[in-house]
């Protein structure tokens, strides 16, 4: 690989897609975390059915691989009528993805609050929800922290997925100039870019922790 | 022809292709589990060089898209060695080291949490070092990592589906060569990934049986995480 090559042709390639790439996480983590504390809240507090069909669903996102999952969202989906552009047939699938793994961390969080809090709150003439929003939430979710920030480095990392289906991200990006290109040293290349991302992620996600720690409580 | 006999005439076809699953699963969770307790040991009781080594193997593979590596080893690394190995080999192989590193940090844990008076008596009792690890951590370290372990299984189950991806010929390329021949999208996706759940879940209830095998009663340690 040679200095032109690299400078003119590689790294403006990798460039757009590593735009793309971020473009996927930024649209697809806040609604991960939204529904991963919804579908966890109905899995704990959820009647019956709410609590069947969180089950469910956790059970059969985590059960099909993703890759199948966007397979089926913009390759069997048009079979009935619904048509997804490849964006957000991705993004569909990373935060169905992102928000099951979520939940099940959150849930282990949630369940780890002592039910005195609860019942602390409700004494203290707090609904249910009031409860749930301001009392169970705000202890479970710094609880949370360290898995949700692992499952935030997979989402990084199964974006390369997107692909599979179409969308030329990072990983898409390296893999077209290398079929063009016939330069192996390419996949060489975007490994370091993820490695970058992955590694400052880490270091971020452990400066939030430590910001978001509430003095005296000590997480556990 | 109704899309159900389209369907079940290619079934075989499919199913053929969990055989190749369950053995790229195998393979990656064997390769996996023999470099990745050695790694934990190092991590634990090794020397700052091999500390450092195994960390940064670590960090590499924990850093890194599946589908990144496998194009890594298919296109750059195997071809750099002058290796022509069959497809198959490179998915597990990818998957296999890339398993070692997680299953490391997993047995890692589970050795750090033995408490260290279990040396401590050990030695005492004349062991060397050695033999105290291989006698009294490893046997108490492996139990205690089960639960944590059996989640690299369906880890491992859905990430072999990007094999999919260098063409080794598992459920999920057989389910693309299907749709591809018979334009039917939506029922074989849904059967590929009936499939995939079915052994998700046949897997765990092994996995329940070996962990309630290997119980030493009154040592806790073996709660089993639920299937579902």
């Amino acid at each position: 690989m040679d200095a032109d090559f690299l400078i003119n042709i590689l790294l403006p390639a990798l460039w757009e897609g590593l735009l793309v790439t971020l473009k996927l996480i930024i649209l697809s983590a806040p609604f991960g975390l939204l529904f991963g504390t919804l579908l966890a809240v109905g899995r704990v507090y959820g009647g019956f059915f709410v609590n069947l069909f969180c089950r469910f669903f956790v059970g059969f996102i985590k059960g099909c691989p993703l890759i199948l999952l966007l397979f089926i969202l913009y390759f069997g989906l048009p079979s009935v009528g619904i048509y997804l552009s490849a964006l957000l047939a991705s993004v569909i699938g990373f935060i169905c993805c992102n928000s099951a793994y979520n939940s099940e961390y959150i849930r282990g969080a949630i369940l780890s609050v002592k039910e005195g809090q609860m019942i602390a709150a409700s004494a203290l003439g707090m609904t249910r929800i009031q409860a749930i929003r301001h009392v169970v939430l705000p202890q479970a979710m710094r609880r949370a922290i360290p898995g949700l920030s692992n499952e935030f480095i997979y989402l990084i990392k199964y974006s390369s997925l997107a692909y599979m289906i179409t969308l030329i991200e990072l990983t898409g990006a390296g893999k077209l100039i290398f079929s063009k290109y016939f330069e192996p040293d390419v996949f060489i290349m975007i490994g370091i870019i993820y490695l970058a991302l992955v590694t400052i992620t880490t270091v971020g996600a452990n400066a939030l922790e430590k910001k978001l720690a509430i003095p005296g409580t000590q997480g556990r | 022809m109704d899309v159900f006999s389209i369907v079940a005439e290619w079934l075989p076809y499919l199913l053929s292709g969990v055989m190749v699953t369950i053995g790229l699963v195998a393979a990656a969770l064997i390769i996996g589990a023999l470099l990745g307790l050695p790694m934990a040991l190092g991590q634990v009781y090794g020397t700052r060089p091999l500390k450092m080594v195994i960390g940064t193997y670590v960090w590499f593979f924990r850093g890194l898209p599946v589908l990144l590596l496998l194009f890594l080893f298919y296109f750059t690394i195997f071809p750099f060695l002058n290796l022509d190995v069959p497809e198959f080999f490179v998915g597990a192989t990818v998957l296999g080291l890339r398993g070692a590193a997680y299953q490391s940090q997993i047995f890692r844990g589970a050795i750090q949490s033995i408490s260290e008076g279990q040396m401590t008596a050990a030695r005492s009792l004349g062991m060397s070092r050695l033999t105290a690890i291989r006698s009294v951590i490893i046997p108490q370290a492996v139990r205690v990592a089960l639960p944590g372990w059996s989640n690299e299984y369906p880890n491992i189950l859905t990430d072999s589906a990007i094999c999919y991806a260098i063409g080794v010929a598992e459920l999920m390329t057989r389910t693309s060569q299907i749709v591809a021949q018979t334009y039917i999208t939506m029922p074989i996706y849904l059967a590929c990934a009936l499939v995939f759940i079915l052994l998700n879940y046949a897997g765990m209830r092994v996995i329940y049986h070996l962990e309630k095998r290997v119980a030493i009663p009154g040592f806790s340690g073996n709660t089993s995480s639920g299937v579902l």
